[in-house]
């Protein structure tokens, strides 16, 4: 199948406008007739869900969580874009689109981007309508803040809980067509497979996780809007149950998965405090303003951070990186600690991290000042670590955070599955090899709230003629058949370890050979290691409980065995990639002093995979980036 | 650290739950309550017993999933804490721990220590909303909102809806719940529109669930880990009576 992305005709300004006043249009009395699943609750998910239900769709929505509102988008802290120019300073959709191209490291497809740049005002608008709080100056106009890789204020915010307020609100708008019966509500169900029926996705298979009953829903059309895949590292920002298994099964029907590897680092987390960590927390981007990072010159220093003098101190990122400092991008910073620690510099405990101190700033700037600024992040860190960021350095290291690749979709954002759309982190589209502060949230509202409400009636305009199927047609109970089957084996095999150790030593190949730096050799190595670790699962996991009644352990086996599947169509595309680009660096690849080095003549595509079988490799289609409009150059920040 | 545990162990709705007591030896200071859960279930599962079901998602205290009544404290002994954001720092070695679900007969439990609180989300559906469709909206900037109410309807909007109030509460009130909502939006110009028919649907739902009723005792703000205010709830009183009774509208 050749990959036609379906990027409309005309200048990059107009080709949006005018594709979405020629999408064929469903009448509303058809509307009525046409059901549409949404899996998944988050800002994409419960966007999408309360617009095609104002719309006049039918809507089921599914979400594991036992509520709708507890999607993982909720934790996001920084904020969101738009670029509305509101502070006269400049900024622009073309600024915007341009930010976003070059943070992405020239690996993400234009068309969609300057499309989601051009839509963000509108979500802006949206959210404070539905009485979303976003921060304000006095004069009652909103207010903006930096963030990284940008040179205007465009990122709007409600305190450190932007993500919460704007998924309350697109939850609220769902809400509210639960209550007018216009979407039906499945909370505490985990969707286990799509069905296919004649070539097009025709619903879903999910697990009521409290009764453990199997059951069947029909669809016209399937939305995927079920987050990113971090958790395939163990540890991660993610909440606990973040899984890929929603996309992973998609894949596995048909649907191509675009750039696994583009994984994101965050560089200010947290750092590991023991074996019995189960997530990672991150410290917002916003505290490089003030904080300078820094390693004692000596190896496996044991002193006190506050017992070692300045000349015996080493900054290396002002060090290596005068011009930008201790502002270099996220993944510029995240590779620099990790220098560090494995030459033996690193700090604490473990050693694997690094000091985050604001001594200068409070020296310059007085407490209180600081307080303002990052009190609430200072009061979290205390409780994690108990110790106190004013009186001695943080100590901090890079954790896994979002991940840029997903499922391929085309403009419409329909997966290679006919009727089968992945939206917001699930799907590969915007962020290119490295993301921005701040567009995660503005990604999966443009998705949810402006994007697929016009682009599925592209699809659904031919399905008017097509009849509800019902769900005892042999497709569901095939596809149920199998569901069934599978979680059966999982309570069968009934071996000596659990679940949640081989999640660990997953995680521990992923983080050491497919995390920060990846090397032929490691990449291929870690192959070999997930295909055993892989065969031992199934033959050496025990899953307690029955599939007929709540099982967390049940459900965990599934995710978990999806994840190292996944982990090693990663490392297959991460070796795949000859280059360093992004949030993903090969060894092989870098500069002289060690920067990332892209090879733009060889490998501008999206990597898109098609399943071929778990058994064997699998195969690769390419769809070519042409940039018409901005001109690819390397990134410098010294 | 050793630390005994004494855990509800409920098999489901139906069935009657009691406590088992658990011993952990090797309990580091480090741990954050739930990872200590963790550790029991892993030894659980090598034993070849059933683990201790429990909700949690995020971790980081803002989801509002997990919900541990901890020696008869919604979310342990810490102000302003989640169970996930509680540190077994703040236990001493050899201390027994009696954890429990949340108990309130709106939030009947499921296994163990989860329950279902999905009453909180009939309360939304039925209210707790601005309607406005995708497209409705007019520019962000031509609705200017003076600072000190934004500021104010965001600390109410802060509320993650765990549902420690109600079962901190003696009358299993929801009131500072709904009252955080009926606030935020009350405040707010956008929610002007639908503000007395809003408060009463809320309150109507609330009721019709089996939420008690609130006698002003305080103890939902103590353990509300988001220290939402109670002041809230007299906010809501006043809302429920002005649109009761002085309201042009049939509400």
């Amino acid at each position: 199948m050749s990959l036609d992305a379906k990027i409309p005709e005309g200048p990059l300004d107009q080709k949006w406008i005018k594709y979405r006043s020629t999408i064929p249009l469903v009448n509303p009395a058809n509307k009525r007739n046409l059901e549409v699943i949404v899996v998944g609750s988050g800002l994409a998910g419960s966007s999408a869900a309360a617009t095609l239900a104002e719309m006049g769709y039918k809507v089921k929505v599914f979400c594991f969580q036992d509520s709708a509102r507890r999607a993982h988008s909720i934790a996001a802290q920084g904020g969101i874009n738009a670029a509305k120019n509101y502070q006269n300073d400049g900024d622009s959709v073309y600024r915007l689109f341009y930010d976003t191209i070059k943070g992405g490291d020239y690996r993400a497809r234009e068309a969609n981007v300057y499309r989601l740049a051009d839509v963000s005002t509108s979500i802006i608008d949206q959210c404070v309508a539905q009485g979303v709080p976003f921060a304000r100056e006095y004069g009652g106009m909103l207010s903006n803040r930096s963030f990284g890789g940008t040179q205007v204020q465009r990122t709007f915010y409600a305190a450190g809980q932007t993500g919460q307020q704007l998924l309350l609100g697109a939850y609220s708008a769902m809400m509210r067509q639960v209550g007018l019966n216009k979407i039906q509500m499945f909370s505490r169900h985990e969707m286990l497979d799509v069905v296919m029926i004649d070539g097009k996705c025709r619903g879903i298979i999910a697990r009521d996780l409290v009764s453990g009953k199997i059951e069947r829903h029909f669809g016209h059309a399937v939305l995927l809007c079920t987050g990113g895949y971090g958790n395939v590292f163990y540890l991660s920002t993610n909440a606990m149950g973040s899984n890929v298994t929603a996309s992973w099964k998609a894949y596995k029907r048909g649907a191509y998965f675009g750039n696994p590897c583009f994984t994101q680092i965050h560089p200010t987390c947290i750092p590991v405090s023991g074996d019995h960590q189960s997530k990672l927390t991150l410290m917002s981007e916003s505290l490089r303003n003030d904080g300078r990072i820094w390693v004692p010159k000596k190896q496996n220093d044991e002193r006190k951070p506050t017992d070692i003098p300045e000349d015996e101190r080493d900054y290396y990122l002002e060090r290596r990186y005068p011009a930008f400092g201790n502002l270099v991008p996220r993944d510029v910073a995240s590779r620099a600690a990790k220098e560090r620690c494995d030459a033996g510099y690193g700090v604490g405990k473990s050693k694997m991290a690094v000091y985050l101190d604001f001594a200068d700033s409070i020296n310059r700037l007085g407490k209180n000042v600081i307080k303002e600024r990052y009190g609430n992040l200072f009061e979290m860190y205390e409780k994690i670590t108990g110790e106190d960021p004013y009186s001695t350095p943080m100590r901090i290291y890079p954790a896994v955070h979002y991940t840029m690749g997903g499922l391929w979709v085309d403009y419409n954002l329909m997966t290679t599955i006919p009727g089968l759309y992945a939206l917001g982190e699930a799907n590969f589209s915007d962020h290119g090899a490295n993301r921005l502060g701040a567009s995660a949230l503005m990604q999966g509202l443009a998705d949810g709230y402006f994007v697929i409400p016009y682009t599925i009636g592209a699809y659904l305009a031919d399905e008017i003629r097509t009849k509800s199927i019902s769900t005892d047609h042999p497709a569901f109970a095939a596809a149920e058949e199998e569901v069934t089957k599978r979680l059966q084996s999982f309570l069968s095999i009934n071996g000596t370890q659990t679940v949640e150790s081989f999640h660990k030593r997953l995680g521990k190949i992923m983080w050491d050979k497919c995390g920060m730096a990846r090397s032929e050799e490691g990449l291929k190595e870690a192959i070999q290691q997930i295909r055993t670790l892989r065969q031992e699962f199934y033959t050496n996991i025990r899953v307690p409980g029955s599939a007929f009644e709540y099982n967390p352990e049940l459900e965990k086996a599934g995710r978990v065995a999806d994840f190292i599947e996944l982990g090693e169509l990663m490392c297959i595309d991460a070796l795949q990639r000859g280059e360093s680009c992004g949030g993903h660096f090969r060894e092989e690849h870098q500069t002289e002093d060690g920067e990332a080095l892209r090879h733009d003549n060889k490998y501008m595509y999206v990597s898109a995979w098609e399943f071929k079988g778990v058994e064997h490799d699998p195969a690769l289609h390419k769809e070519e980036l042409n940039y018409e409009v901005i001109k690819p150059s390397q990134r410098n920040y010294k | 650290m050793k630390i005994t545990l004494k855990v509800w162990r409920q098999k489901n709705s139906k069935e009657k739950g009691q406590f088992e007591t658990y011993s952990l030896n090797s309990v580091s200071e480090d741990m954050s309550f739930l990872e200590m859960f963790d550790v029991l279930n892993e030894q659980l599962i090598r034993e070849g017993k059933d683990p201790v079901a429990f909700d949690h998602d995020c971790r980081e205290g803002i989801c509002g999933m997990c919900s541990m009544y901890i020696n008869g404290r919604a979310h342990g002994p810490m102000q302003g804490t989640t169970t996930c954001q509680l540190h077994m720092r703040h236990f001493n070695d050899g201390d027994t721990i009696v954890v429990e679900p949340w108990r309130a007969e709106p939030f009947p439990v499921i296994k163990d220590l989860v329950v279902n609180r999905s009453a909180f989300d009939r309360i939304i559906a039925s209210g707790g909303y601005v309607s406005v469709n995708t497209g409705n909206a007019q520019d962000a900037n031509s609705l200017p909102i003076a600072k000190h109410i934004a500021d104010e309807a965001f600390a109410a909007a802060a509320c993650i809806g765990c549902g420690a109030c109600v079962a901190a509460c003696k009358n299993s009130s929801a009131m500072l719940f709904v009252s955080a909502k009926v606030s935020q939006l009350s405040m707010l110009p956008q929610g002007k529109p639908e503000r007395e028919s809003r408060v009463v649907a809320m309150v109507k739902k609330m009721d019709e669930e089996g939420f008690g009723n609130c006698t002003n005792t305080g103890a939902c703000e103590a353990e509300c880990p988001k220290e939402i205010s109670v002041m809230n709830i007299a906010r809501l009183n006043r809302e429920y009576i002005r649109a009761a009774l002085a309201s042009e509208e049939d509400v």
